[in-house]
């Protein structure tokens, strides 16, 4: 498959908002609506730490690197990876300025607690994914830390994940060349969500406009 | 639906307003005369040369809070904006809408129909709360006539036609808006709809209560990404919001009048406030101009149901819906705009 064109690149973030609302993604990356609420609030706090590109670190036998741009031209994504941790590995790869062999493993960090379901874990092996296709290397492992336990959890990459995360991305490259905002079916992750205001869900299982008139005009 | 914040509107002329961390504050030579935190404002309105530093423009633009300079006398000055909300897809659908008529006509037969909805309401609300005052037959008859009306506009698709429905439903509703004036008659009286300049107080009243119901509209169309300038019944003309002229068309009635004739039927104002010029412009004084924005603000806190979210909301969140439902609309989620129907 040929890569993707630099300019059609999607938000890497966005798998998160696709994976919890296809509509929900729409409206953030197609029709760039944006509210902050309480959670996406606690989201920008929690990246704070993060969010330092200038903050590089030495520990050991790892290298720290924070809010580090990552793109793939295969997937046609882009984003930034909360923290990179590259690890002194004999089956590593070379790293231009530093000595020695490394292997990158990725650090996506989320407010909460590990959730039920695994959305989160898709961003983060989108994000692997890049790693690998930009440093040549073959990866298993990446990490998400959740702010509210203060614990990271291991996140183990099978080949079955990638086929997966490559399938969302396909879809979503889809509607976004459609310029297409889907109808989603509201649920209670709708009171979850910041776009509520902007999405009016309960819109959408709304009788249609002209009945609603036509009952007016009757009364 | 959002929250509704507060407008702060500064009527004190000769203000200057900054930004001290995340307040505004209002100075008026070397003295502080007031300082609100920018997080529970929805929009800024200034009347009279009030200047405001770039940093606060700065802020305002940031959050969406939507600047406005108006001159003493409330007319429209310019406003600060920051990038445009939403994105270019859904505005060159809406220009695609107006470039092509009888799509126009198709959004705009539903604004109109608001509009002779809510006029027909208007009329039939007070036959039932002031029975023994008013001409009842007259206003039945106005009201049976604008039913008609109502008909006609509902298999329009031609913007002529249309406007010439419009016309007519609204001489029947002027003819008799003076019997909707129960107190002070002697000092307001509706005779007629004047604008430049308005020459009698209820005129003044009323051009004064359209321009804020315009800001708060066209604030409403560009958070959702709309472009206010660009219209459906109204067609292009430079520096004209069309759109927001539009969506007006449905509220004037409900949201603007009716708060006229509540102002004067509660006798919140009275005749002292009115002064005349010398060639019959009526204007108002600063102090019944504050009058008037007091009760303004009061009203857009008041709850109602949406008609078509059946959702409760507060009146000041009634432009921020229907802008909503016409992006919306535009986007294609709705198969027709619903216009607010109120009763």
């Amino acid at each position: 498959m040929p890569d993707y064109n630099e300019d059609d690149y999607l938000l890497l973030s966005g798998i998160q908002h696709f994976n919890f609302c296809r509509r929900q993604w729409a409206l953030i990356h197609v029709e760039q609506q944006w509210e902050e609420n309480v959670r996406t609030l606690e989201g920008t706090y929690v990246h704070r730490i993060a969010d330092q590109p200038h903050l590089r670190e030495k520990r050991g036998n790892k290298l720290i690197v924070r809010a580090l741009p990552v793109h793939s031209g295969t997937l046609g994504i882009t984003g930034i990876c909360d923290v990179v941790e590259f690890v002194r590995d004999p089956a590593g790869i070379p790293l231009s300025g530093e000595e020695g062999l490394y292997l990158p493993y990725p650090v996506e960090y989320k407010r909460g607690k590990p959730k039920k379901n695994d959305s989160d874990r898709s961003q983060l092996i989108a994000q692997l994914m890049c790693l690998e296709e930009m440093l040549a290397c073959d990866l298993s492992l990446g990490y998400l830390y959740y702010n509210e336990t203060k614990h990271r959890v291991e996140v183990p990459v099978t080949l079955s994940d990638r086929e997966q995360v490559k399938a969302v991305l396909q879809e979503m490259h889809h509607y976004f060349a459609k310029k297409h905002t889907p109808k989603a079916k509201a649920g209670p992750h709708c009171q979850s969500c910041s776009l509520h205001n902007v999405c009016l869900p309960e819109m959408l299982k709304k009788r249609s406009v002209a009945s609603y008139i036509e009952s007016r005009l009757s009364e | 639906m959002k929250k509704l914040l507060n407008t702060l509107f500064v009527t004190t002329p000769d203000t200057y307003l900054s930004l001290d961390g995340e307040n505004i504050v209002i100075r008026q030579e070397e003295n502080i005369l007031g300082r609100y935190p920018l997080h529970n404002l929805e929009a800024v309105c200034t009347f009279g040369y009030a200047g405001v530093s770039p940093a606060l423009m700065g802020s305002c633009a940031e959050r969406s809070i939507g600047l406005t300079f108006m001159t003493r006398t409330g007319r429209f000055l310019a406003r600060v904006t920051g990038e445009s909300r939403g994105n270019v897809v859904l505005r060159k659908e809406q220009y695609r809408i107006s470039d092509d008529e009888r799509r126009s006509a198709l959004v705009a037969r539903n604004f109109i129909l608001g509009k002779i909805y809510n006029a027909k309401w208007i009329l039939e609300r007070a036959t039932r709360d002031y029975a023994l005052r008013l001409d009842i037959p007259r206003i039945k008859k106005v009201s049976a006539a604008l039913s008609e009306s109502m008909n006609l506009v509902h298999s329009v698709e031609d913007l002529d036609i249309l406007r010439g429905v419009e016309g007519s439903a609204a001489v029947q509703y002027n003819s008799v808006f003076d019997e909707l004036i129960l107190q002070q008659k002697d000092d307001f009286f509706f005779r007629g709809r004047n604008k430049r300049p308005p020459l009698d107080n209820v005129n003044a009243l009323l051009s004064f209560a359209y321009t804020l119901l315009s800001n708060d509209v066209r604030s409403a169309l560009e958070s959702v990404g709309l472009d206010a300038y660009v219209g459906f019944l109204h067609r292009d003309r430079p520096g004209r919001a069309s759109l927001a002229l539009d969506m007006m068309e449905e509220l004037r009635g409900v949201y603007a009048d009716r708060f006229v004739l509540s102002l004067i039927n509660k006798k919140l104002i009275n005749p002292k406030g009115f002064y005349r010029k010398e060639n019959g412009a009526v204007l108002m004084d600063d102090d019944t101009r504050k009058q008037v924005i007091k009760g303004w603000q009061e009203r857009k806190q008041e709850k109602i149901i949406h008609p078509y979210l059946n959702e409760k909301i507060s009146w000041g969140l009634v432009p921020y819906s229907q802008a909503l439902l016409l992006a919306r609309y535009i986007r294609g989620d709705l198969d027709e705009y619903p216009p607010f129907l109120w009763k």
